[in-house]
């Protein structure tokens, strides 16, 4: 129990750290950014109705207010689910557009991390269990698959199969001229989005496949010289019972435990790669928050992505206490 | 092993390598500094070659090649005789440029690269070795910056900087890349602490700064070359990433700056390979290098990712020499 009440509370001072810095970031930069969002607002024709005025007080705070003035009221406007109005597409608040453009990305992601995770590791596992042999030089493809950059892997993917071969569309998370209105729920949309990310999944895929491959390859091969292992050798166990139930399942946990340092690169990766396909997620929302200084969009995508992450490795981090008893009474 | 029964070779060679060739041939070598070098395997070599080759490329190229803001050659030239790499979308030769992109993507790579080395170190040892409330309030903000993600973090800071010199990149980069190592660093420095010797300086009356400095440090060298390397290789994904959304430094000149540059200018359409994939072949191929090199630290750091393969090596080639020895036997016999 004391490991779950532990665990909790670190997410909760994370989350507020996480939430704290999103407040901050703005007000530590140098320049006015206020100025600059105001500015950037009138160029692109809008005006600064009391409604745009009540965001940017929201985002950096009314010049006559203390910081902590500031600081409760930015918490309360967060709990009444209030990120601001978004200037690119003044005047949608912006927690619309982030529920709109959610669901894409995590499904995306979402799928292709536990593809490439359960790809990786179980050749990780297999190319461990063959230690010794021509497996050993799957490392040095996997040393490189892990330093692709994502972006370039996508430009590399799209110009093979979409320019030459015209297998996959090029752009986009679903047809938008099948589709005119928007996403809806039928079969056809399904195969149409589904065939719109199989190149977007693939690039994840292939750039992540390699760091879990060689991380479980060598917990697998430290693992298999135990003597715990050597003895249920000795004991004349099947080898696919050694391999499963002995090796494996011990040597993936640390793959667990080092779930957090590898989603965060997961995420990065992604957010870059929604700018290639113009994927019509988060990451290409923050692409265009960041490109057109709208400045309320960019700290809403990232209290989202942030909160996300915080999500997933909580959940990873409950299923790890678990599975591995260890993790609860270290604590 | 039946499947080796079918090599059949003279007794006499069969029980020569037997004898000659001791079963555990792969196995380590006791003492000295050799045991502590990484057994030199393919796997360092071409990790060697192929990072001090781009080393070297970024350090010679750019006084060799061309002006790489020359802009008077025809535009989108196919490499050729007088542009190796042919020329971008203004007629600028792309090989002068990835000379002095290299430079600067591999400068940005090192200043975050030590940046985060030095940070880890009082994150990661200074908080492991002390323990108590130091190590909990340490360890604790190293757990946030970890689970916070890194690069959305970096482009928000980036976006509001109006100027964006390549060391500012670097710093930003170098901030929020350091919690990876020093929660490994933490463990390593947390088992240290215990150990007799350590207890012993103590007991000597050392102070913690000379204990760290004298006693931990060096025991931590391996796994603090593997961890800067795999920063220096995650800063320059994280630069590449961060140009390419046109937030990298402004005025000079990255891989990442080339890549961006080839999306903007519908490289990628009308097929200048040349421009775009040069950029990203470095950066895969520089990361590729020192991850192999991480990999054969990490071979010194444990030793059964050494011996394991070795020893299941040996048991071959001792079965197979076995085999020989039964299989020729047997056909004496026959």
């Amino acid at each position: 129990m004391k490991f779950y009440i532990r665990r909790i509370a670190f997410y909760l001072v994370t989350l507020w750290a996480a939430i704290s810095l999103n407040f901050f970031i703005p007000k530590l930069m140098p320049g006015n950014p206020a100025d600059i969002f105001r500015e950037n607002l009138l160029r692109q024709g809008g005006e600064v109705t009391p409604a745009m005025e009540k965001t940017i007080q929201l985002l950096f705070g009314s010049p006559d207010d203390s910081l902590w003035e500031q600081y409760t009221r930015y918490w309360s406007n967060l709990f009444q689910g209030n990120l601001g109005i978004s200037t690119t597409k003044y005047p949608t608040p912006v927690t619309e557009l982030l529920s709109e453009a959610l669901p894409w990305t995590l499904i995306l992601v979402g799928t292709a991390t536990v593809i490439a995770f359960v790809l990786g590791v179980g050749l990780g596992a297999w190319a461990g269990w063959k230690r010794g042999t021509w497996v050993d030089s799957l490392i040095p493809g996997s040393a490189l698959m892990q330093s692709i950059p994502y972006f370039w892997l996508a430009l590399v993917l799209v110009a093979i199969f979409s320019v030459n071969l015209g297998w996959f569309p090029i752009i986009g998370g679903y047809s938008a001229r099948e589709f005119r209105g928007g996403p809806e729920m039928s079969w056809e949309f399904i195969a149409s989005a589904t065939k719109h990310a199989v190149l977007p999944a693939a690039t994840i895929v292939i750039s992540s496949v390699g760091g879990w491959l060689i991380g479980m390859r060598n917990m697998m091969v430290a693992t298999l010289s135990e003597d715990y292992v050597t003895t249920a050798e000795a004991k004349g166990l099947k080898p696919s019972r050694v391999f499963l139930t002995y090796a494996t399942r011990n040597a993936s946990l640390p793959s667990l435990a080092g779930f957090t340092i590898t989603l965060g690169f997961v995420v990065a990766g992604s957010i870059v790669m929604e700018q290639v396909f113009s994927y019509p997620g988060i990451g290409k929302l923050m692409i265009t928050a960041v490109t057109q200084k709208d400045f309320a969009l960019m700290q809403g995508v990232f209290l989202v992505i942030t909160l996300t992450v915080l999500a997933a490795n909580f959940l990873m981090d409950i299923f790890y206490g678990l599975i591995d008893p260890r993790a609860r009474q270290n604590v | 092993m039946s499947d080796n029964s079918t090599t059949q070779t003279t007794p006499d060679t069969a029980l020569a390598q037997a004898a000659g060739a001791p079963a555990l041939s792969g196995a380590p070598q006791r003492g000295g500094l050799k045991s502590f070098l990484p057994s030199f395997s393919g796997k360092l070599a071409i990790g060697l070659v192929l990072t001090l080759g781009i080393t070297a490329f970024a350090l010679i190229a750019p006084h060799v090649t061309q002006d790489p803001r020359n802009y008077d050659s025809d535009r989108f030239l196919p490499p050729g005789s007088g542009h190796l790499l042919g020329t971008n979308n203004l007629g600028a030769d792309v090989l002068a440029q990835l000379a002095e992109g290299a430079a600067g993507s591999l400068m940005v790579g090192l200043v975050t690269g030590v940046i985060a080395i030095l940070l880890s170190l009082v994150f990661g040892i200074v908080a492991g070795y002390l323990g108590g409330w130091t190590d909990e309030v340490l360890s604790l903000i190293t757990s946030i910056m970890l689970v916070i993600p890194g690069l959305p973090l970096i482009i928000v800071i980036a976006a509001y900087l109006e100027n964006r010199s390549l060391t500012v990149i670097a710093i930003i980069l170098g901030l929020t890349s350091w919690a990876g190592p020093a929660i490994v660093l933490r463990t390593q420095a947390r088992s240290l602490r215990n150990r007799d010797y350590v207890a012993a300086a103590r007991v000597a009356g050392e102070r913690p700064l000379r204990i760290i400095t004298v006693e931990i440090l060096p025991n931590l060298l391996p796994l603090l070359a593997a961890q800067f390397l795999g920063a220096f290789v995650a800063a320059i994904l994280a630069e590449a990433g961060l140009s390419f959304l046109g937030l990298g430094p402004s005025g000079s000149l990255t891989w990442g700056v080339m890549l961006n540059q080839a999306m903007a200018h519908n490289a990628f359409q009308v097929g200048a390979w040349w421009w775009f994939v040069p950029p990203g072949l470095l950066i895969a191929l520089f990361g590729c290098g020192l991850s192999l090199i991480n990999f054969s630290i990490d071979e010194i750091i444990n030793p059964k990712l050494r011996n394991a393969p070795a020893a299941v090596k040996s048991v071959r080639k001792a079965r197979k020499a076995g085999a020989e020895v039964t299989s020729s036997a047997t056909t004496k016999e026959a």
